[in-house]
């Protein structure tokens, strides 16, 4: 194969790794709700963890998108 | 059927530079900066005007923004985080107003570009550095080895907690840039299916309903992302700003 179909091939598989980013975002804001939802009080006091917790996870998928970047331009 | 990348393009609003002989020109990336910082001065100082004690409408949408990014920053960094909040609020207002402009129709996203956003991680980035070497001196460097971990942790604790104080600036900035490109993408390309509907003959141009409707549900989701994204930003700037001022 070319190189040129490879660097776009590469570029998709690496948007692979937000599965795993999506995946953790789930986790985030469904124990969010879970959470507010036992205890409704801890809403605002929670939501800076959450948005904390927030841009931690999507850190991830930000490497993912910026490998792929990389490697359609490489 | 235009390509929904060339709304990033950076174009120059002239040919001769601010500078003669060298390439700094205006383009339609600051102009848009500069209209912006120049609209929140005016808006701001307008907003104040009258330092009412039971505030108008005006005044007390700009004291309610000045009393979040207050609170975020009392919040994370405490009291000794107070001088900071200036700073604070402009980056704040700035990119917020910035991720606003951009949802206008036609015009020009600046924190879409990497380089606006990088900017600004890389100041607080660097602020970071300078007011924790000024507040704790040698011992700001205790940030990357925390306390009550035992010595074979250290080891592999150490590298790590460099390479992620390293690579902050970076994901700070992309973050930004990315979400508020990804964002605009969607929009172009579901306005493309809404267009090509519409090229159609007959009773197929009724489908154009279907991407409309997906284009005005993206829409209102861009304006959540965002100030959501500009208060991240601040929420992870005041974060860093914490760990120079109270290290862990």
């Amino acid at each position: 194969m070319e190189m040129e179909v490879l660097k776009f091939i590469g570029a998709g598989l690496a948007a692979f790794g937000m599965i795993g980013a999506g995946i953790g975002l789930g986790n985030v804001f469904g124990s969010y709700f879970n959470a507010v939802a036992r205890q409704p009080s801890m809403e605002k006091a929670l939501s800076k963890y959450l948005f904390m917790g927030f841009a931690l996870v999507e850190a991830i998928a930000i490497l993912a998108f910026v490998l792929g970047i990389l490697l359609m331009n490489a | 059927m235009a390509n929904p990348l060339e709304q990033f393009v950076v174009k120059p609003l002239s040919e001769t530079p601010i500078i003669p002989g060298t390439e700094i020109m205006m383009t339609n990336q600051s102009i848009w900066m500069f209209g912006v910082t120049v609209f929140l001065g005016l808006f701001l100082a307008f907003g104040v005007r009258k330092k009412a004690l039971v505030p108008g409408r005006l005044q007390a949408f700009v004291e309610m923004t000045y009393g979040l990014v207050e609170s975020l920053s009392k919040d994370i960094i405490g009291p000794k985080g107070k001088k900071m909040i200036p700073t604070i609020f402009a980056l704040y207002m700035f990119i917020t107003t910035l991720n606003l402009a951009g949802m206008i129709p036609g015009s020009y996203t600046a924190t879409s570009q990497i380089i606006t956003t990088a900017i600004m991680a890389l100041t607080v980035f660097f602020s970071v550095i300078i007011i924790g070497l000024m507040k704790h001196g040698f011992k700001f460097f205790g940030l990357f080895a925390p306390a009550g971990v035992p010595l074979p942790l250290l080891f592999i604790l150490i590298p790590l907690e460099i390479v992620s104080f390293f690579i902050r600036p970076f994901t700070h900035a992309v973050r930004l840039a990315a979400n508020m490109m990804a964002g605009h993408i969607a929009l172009k390309v579901f306005a493309t299916f809404v267009v090509g509907f519409m090229a159609m003959e007959g009773a197929a141009t009724f489908g154009a309903i279907l991407p409309f409707a997906g284009l005005f549900g993206i829409t209102i989701l861009e304006v959540v992302v965002a100030l959501l994204q500009a208060y991240i930003f601040t929420l992870l700037t005041c974060v860093y700003l914490s760990d120079a001022v109270n290290l862990h």
